[in-house]
């Protein structure tokens, strides 16, 4: 990690410890609460369906109050960097746009999303020229086309533009 | 010898000119993957599976699929060196330890020296793990086809209990992570009665969690976000591997022969219990530290730190099939994929594999032996291809790779929902890998979840809810009590080590 004006911390691995743990104890209370209105008992044909996720459940409960129990003994002084601000945006900065672009290949297909998102990468982070941009997106779209739609016979998401051309 | 005669058969069937062609695009592929950060050996896989959907169709056509699936694999294990010694960046979790003495050889300028080391005691350890896995497999499955539901179910606890006893992780973190899979594998249409569980009246949860979306969103995006952190430009020694710096280094590694036994066996060991390559590389580059004449010297640039874990980490990682193909349980994350796979493609892993699909499992078999020849000379000979790769600017790469995840998981169901949870197990995963809970057991819980939860239930109703069934003989007996020892091994070590210190 390099140290600048923003290695500073974004948050500590306690908060970070914390949070897993409860986020693990709500799951595992749903998967108990769940399997228990399915039936975690012994019928007379045999274990219930909730019968084998009801212990699973409470294994999971059981196990994340260890770990929070732990995480909370985590002394402030001994608390360690879970990720930096510098590295939270690059991460962010990753992270937003993939989930924009899982968006768009619903609205217009995964060929053209692909291509503006491998677009903005190359702009915005690597500020490559326009024709380098151009050249690299689209044609990344077109092998992956021909690849999927054309030899192994895949019909991946299609958007506006492929009903356009003809070849939705 | 029976297993011989099965073996020749094999190589009948391996040696035909697609299943070459596709050991040759395999291993290719393998290593571009193992190379490229964010895509590895189990989410190479699972992206290409679904590829295979069709070519599994045809008669023979599963053979095929297995020895292209399976070439990824070697592939990707011997991409992971190239990148450790060339870039000091492990391809993979098992070339961690290759980076101790690969990197500083490189930067010594002999990097020809230690990838020649490294893909030549990877192609010994694999060979190693083969043979093994030829005579040994046959064994164990047929001492496998007595199994009754409460064994099979022992050999199920037994794996998942080796989890918490030999992981480096918090034991705590890994039974959360291990339930946690357990979990997302119930979720949907009840195996046994068809009831719908934990789906909450939603249409997309009808079908459950698919491990494959499960393995590219945490293997892949996880990585990914890992890698960001670490900075976008890698910076790399040059590689150049000519005839006569390969020979050089083969007449110097017979002198390691002793090191090559001991991380063969160590790596074969790792691989059939479930530890898995990355522990066995880092246990065999310790052992041959410790055993070494020039083991202080070891991480200043040992040709020998290099053959200690490539070694085993191929052994390990090969010799993983074992137990899947025989037990039906994978020994790590890239077996469970396959396992899934063979699924898939209406398979049934297990000790019947070896009655019914003889010409399969041999096939694959002797495709072990000619796939990972075929890595050698594709790895010996195209390094400066593959070490171009990673040159590629991060600001291209990544959203290409990004963009394979999403139809990898796209293909699997034809589903959007896959995709968006792709994204949700790339933030765990990010953020799991961080805090220390482990990815593999979380993996082989989704997988297997079904199945174990199958022979539980019919282990019950055998024995009428009877908890003593998984002690009613001594073979199931003695599985049940080694599954519990490594279940409570790491309270037993800590309450040794406090005794020790007193």
């Amino acid at each position: 990690m390099s140290e600048g004006p923003d290695s500073r911390p974004a948050f500590g691995v306690k908060t970070a410890e914390i949070a897993v743990a409860l986020v693990f104890l709500a799951l595992g209370a749903i998967v108990v609460y769940d399997s228990a209105r399915l039936g975690a008992r012994w019928a007379e044909d045999g274990p219930q369906t909730g019968y084998f996720p009801f212990y699973v459940g409470l294994i999971i409960c059981a196990a994340s109050l260890v770990n929070l129990v732990t995480a909370l003994a985590i002394r402030p002084e001994k608390d360690r960097t879970f990720v930096g601000v510098a590295q939270l945006k690059l991460v962010l900065a990753v992270l937003i746009p993939s989930a924009v672009y899982v968006a768009l290949i619903g609205w217009i297909g995964i060929y053209v999303a692909s291509a503006v998102f491998i677009a903005f990468f190359m702009r915005w982070l690597g500020k490559y020229p326009w024709w380098k941009t151009a050249a690299v997106s689209i044609g990344n779209s077109v092998v992956f086309f021909l690849i999927f739609e054309v030899w192994f016979k895949i019909p991946l998401p299609k958007g506006p533009l492929e009903n356009l051309l003809g070849i939705a | 010898m029976e297993e011989i005669q099965s073996l020749l058969q094999g190589f009948v069937i391996a040696l035909s000119l697609k299943n070459v062609a596709l050991m040759f695009a395999g291993i290719i592929l393998g290593v571009i993957i193992g190379v490229l950060p964010g895509l590895g050996g189990a989410n190479g896989v699972a992206i290409l599976l679904p590829l295979t959907f069709t070519m599994a169709q045809v008669p023979g056509g599963t053979t095929s699929a297995i020895i292209l699936l399976s070439c990824i694999y070697w592939g990707a294990l011997f991409g992971g060196a190239i990148t450790s010694i060339l870039f000091n960046i492990p391809g993979e979790p098992w070339s961690v330890a290759t980076t101790f003495d690969g990197y500083p050889l490189a930067q010594k300028g002999r990097a020809g020296e230690a990838l020649t080391a490294a893909f030549t005691s990877s192609f010994v350890g694999a060979l190693v793990a083969t043979i093994v896995i030829t005579f040994l497999s046959p064994v164990v499955a047929k001492f496998a086809l007595e199994f009754g539901p409460p064994e099979f179910f022992a050999v199920y606890l037994l794996t998942f209990c080796a989890f918490v006893g030999m992981s480096k992780e918090p034991p705590f973190k890994t039974i959360a992570a291990m339930m946690i899979g357990f979990a997302l594998a119930a979720v949907g249409t009840d195996p046994v009665t068809g009831t719908l569980r934990m789906t909450f009246g939603t249409t997309p949860l009808l079908a459950g969690f698919d491990f494959l979306v499960a393995v590219i969103g945490l293997f892949g995006i996880g990585e990914i976000l890992l890698t960001l952190e670490e900075g976008l430009a890698f910076k790399g020694a040059s590689a150049k591997l000519n005839m006569k710096v390969v020979l050089e280094t083969w007449r110097e590694l017979p002198k390691y022969w002793l090191t090559s036994i001991r991380s063969s066996a160590v790596g074969c060991f790792m691989g059939i219990v479930p530890g898995g390559a990355t522990p066995a590389s880092f246990m065999s580059y310790g052992i041959a530290r410790r055993f070494s004449p020039d083991g202080a010297k070891f991480g200043s640039g040992q040709v020998e730190g290099v053959v200690a874990p490539e070694t085993a980490a191929h052994a390990a990682g090969t010799s993983a099939l074992l137990p899947m193909l025989t037990l039906g349980v994978p020994g790590s994350p890239t077996a469970a994929v396959l396992l899934g796979g063979l699924l898939i493609w209406g398979l049934q892993p297990g000790p019947l594999l070896f009655v019914e699909q003889k010409d399969f499992v041999w096939g694959l078999i002797a495709s072990m032996y000619l796939g990972n020849i075929a890595g050698l000379i594709v790895v010996l000979t195209c390094v400066p291809l593959f070490a171009a790769i990673l040159r590629i600017p991060f600001a291209v790469i990544a959203p290409i790779i990004l963009v394979i995840c999403a139809i990898g998981a796209y293909t699997v169901h034809n589903s959007m929902f896959d995709v968006w949870m792709m994204i949700v197990f790339g933030v765990f995963g990010y953020v799991f890998k961080k805090l220390q809970y482990p990815l593999a057991p979380l993996v082989l819980a989704i997988v297997l979840g079904d199945r174990a939860e199958a022979s539980f239930r019919q282990a019950m109703l055998v024995s009428q809810g009877e908890m003593s069934v998984f002690f009613s003989n001594a073979l199931v007996g003695s599985l049940t009590g080694l599954a519990l020892f490594l279940l409570f091994w790491p309270l037993l070590s800590a309450a040794l080590a406090r005794i020790r210190n007193k």
